[in-house]
């Protein structure tokens, strides 16, 4: 497929489903403030841009920040578990059972212990977003073969150097699919977040427009959270390209894959 | 002594009386026994039998990727307890770090001895016209056929001039065609370099047309029925296989694997 079909029928797909919209508001005559027509959430995108942008900088500030902390602290924990049968015997049946449960049901818990400003978000979005990491990372340490390892071992490498030249890019695929999951999973732990209790975000904001029937903003609201989404999602992806142009090309190389 | 033949000594291979047992899930596997063989300085000795017959394992113990439950493994005289510097592995694939080019493979072997890589990158260029890889120096590894590939990963193996090379069917996972054609790629590198090399396959043929002499070993637990020498001149090319010599080894082999009911 050459660059420009790529581009094509995605951009086409959304072409057709906002006149969809744009022709089932006006065929069935809904009110604004149970459907508004795209026409209408993009003048309220347009005119409320500042208040948008505010919000929406708190909550990709901590989507971005929950996230950074679940690879900071997942990476680390899923290699320590590889590296320990016995950290990886006590802890990961604490790990599963954490995830057991709805980690967002804790939210409440942690506004109260940490009050409404960032760091509760910061902390929710780390709950739902470090497991991935920590599967992914675990896969990827695990993935590397026996003939890998006893190449290593056969060359004298010290356990570092086959750690930074070996294991580590080896698991690297696997720990980037970890972290995508894993950023799509924090902005959903920052606007939990603020749903529970906050003073801005697009969570607060989103609650404050429902309250209000204000439709035409919560629509613009869910086009600000997707466009973070999007951006953070493809941040991670871009980070891999560059990172692993080998693993991307490969998987390019396979049939019906792409990015 | 001379420094010349200290330096042959060094290349020798020497096991004796290797056994091995590992824990299975029905109880301990006792996958060799009393295995004694010697392979001298700059002999090339092919090892074949069927599968599971511990052949792989024995090249591990002499690489010193695994302990022996008995008896030991001696490179140069020296037991093998640990990998030794002085031996190359090819194995059965290729074992290429898919980020790294061909030529970065191969230095990989440097890096990882602490061997600055760039100041030796004119013996891996030598290495990579030598196994006719030139002008893939720089392509990724899945740019590259199966064959190819072994070949980068011979040229890795050989970088450090290790002088003995252990290669655990090294061609077990190419077409049968390439295979031969490697097989002839191998002796000529090898008549250019002359490595002590111990080679673990399962075809008769390959063994026969390589090798000085070929061990033959019966499975379960592994044991050395009989070494088999062939006195062929080099190099041989695929017309040997019509020659007396050829035929008379390898029907003692398939003899020998005959007797210990392992022929197919």
């Amino acid at each position: 497929m050459g660059r420009a079909a790529d581009w094509t029928y995605p951009l086409a797909a959304v072409a057709l489903a906002l006149l969809a919209w744009h022709g089932a508001v006006a065929a069935l005559a809904l009110p604004p403030y149970l459907v508004p027509a795209p026409a209408l959430v993009a003048e309220r995108l347009a005119s409320d841009a500042q208040l948008l942008l505010r919000h929406g900088a708190v909550t990709t500030f901590e989507a971005v920040g929950g996230f950074l902390l679940s690879v900071v602290v997942g990476v680390p924990l899923g290699m320590a578990l590889v590296w320990s049968r016995v950290l990886e015997k006590s802890l990961m049946p604490l790990l599963v059972v954490s995830q057991s449960f709805p980690k967002v049901a804790v939210a409440p818990l942690i506004i109260i212990w940490f009050g409404l400003g960032v760091a509760p978000k910061l902390l929710i979005g780390f709950l739902v977003a470090f497991f991935p990491v920590v599967i992914g990372t675990i896969a990827g340490m695990r993935s590397v073969e026996t003939d890998v390892l006893d190449l290593a071992r056969s060359m004298q490498a010290t356990p570092l150097k086959a750690f930074l030249k070996i294991r580590l890019p080896f698991a690297l695929p696997q720990i980037f699919s970890g972290m995508k999951v894993a950023v799509a999973f924090s902005t959903v732990g920052a606007v939990v977040g603020e749903w529970v209790g906050a003073e801005s975000g697009l969570g607060y904001l989103l609650l404050w427009a429902n309250a209000n029937l204000d439709t035409p903003l919560l629509f613009a609201i869910l086009v600000c959270l997707m466009a973070i989404g999007l951006v953070l999602y493809y941040g991670v992806a871009l980070a891999e390209r560059l990172a692993l142009p080998w693993h991307v090309s490969m998987r390019a190389a396979e049939p019906g894959s792409t990015l | 002594m001379t420094s010349a033949a200290a330096q042959d000594a060094a290349a020798s291979i020497a096991l004796r009386g290797v056994g091995h047992r590992f824990a299975g899930s029905a109880g301990a596997v006792e996958a060799l026994r009393g295995i004694d063989l010697a392979v001298a300085p700059h002999e090339f000795v092919a090892v074949v039998g069927p599968s599971g017959c511990g052949k792989s394992t024995l090249m591990r113990i002499v690489a010193g990727l695994v302990r022996p439950s008995a008896g030991e493994a001696a490179i140069g005289g020296a037991p093998v307890d640990c990998p030794h510097p002085d031996v190359g592995i090819v194995f059965q694939r290729p074992v290429l770090l898919p980020w790294r080019s061909v030529a970065g493979n191969i230095a990989m072997q440097l890096e990882m001895r602490g061997i600055d890589a760039r100041s030796e990158a004119g013996r891996i260029s030598a290495l990579v016209k030598l196994v006719g890889l030139e002008g893939f120096e720089r392509a990724l590894p899945h740019e590259l056929s199966g064959g190819m590939q072994q070949r980068a990963a011979l040229c890795r193996a050989l970088v450090h001039d290790p002088a003995i090379l252990l290669m655990d069917e090294p061609f077990g996972a190419l077409d049968a065609m390439t295979r031969e054609q490697m097989s002839l790629e191998l002796q000529r590198i090898w008549l250019e370099r002359r490595k002590t090399v111990l080679f673990i396959t399962h075809s008769i043929s390959e063994a026969v047309f390589l090798a000085d002499r070929v061990a033959v070993m019966t499975p379960r637990p592994g044991r050395i029925a009989a070494v088999v020498p062939v006195a062929l001149p080099r190099p041989r090319g695929f017309a040997v296989i019509e020659d007396r010599a050829f035929t008379a080894a390898v029907r003692a082999v398939r003899g020998h694997l005959d007797a210990a009911g392992m022929v197919e």
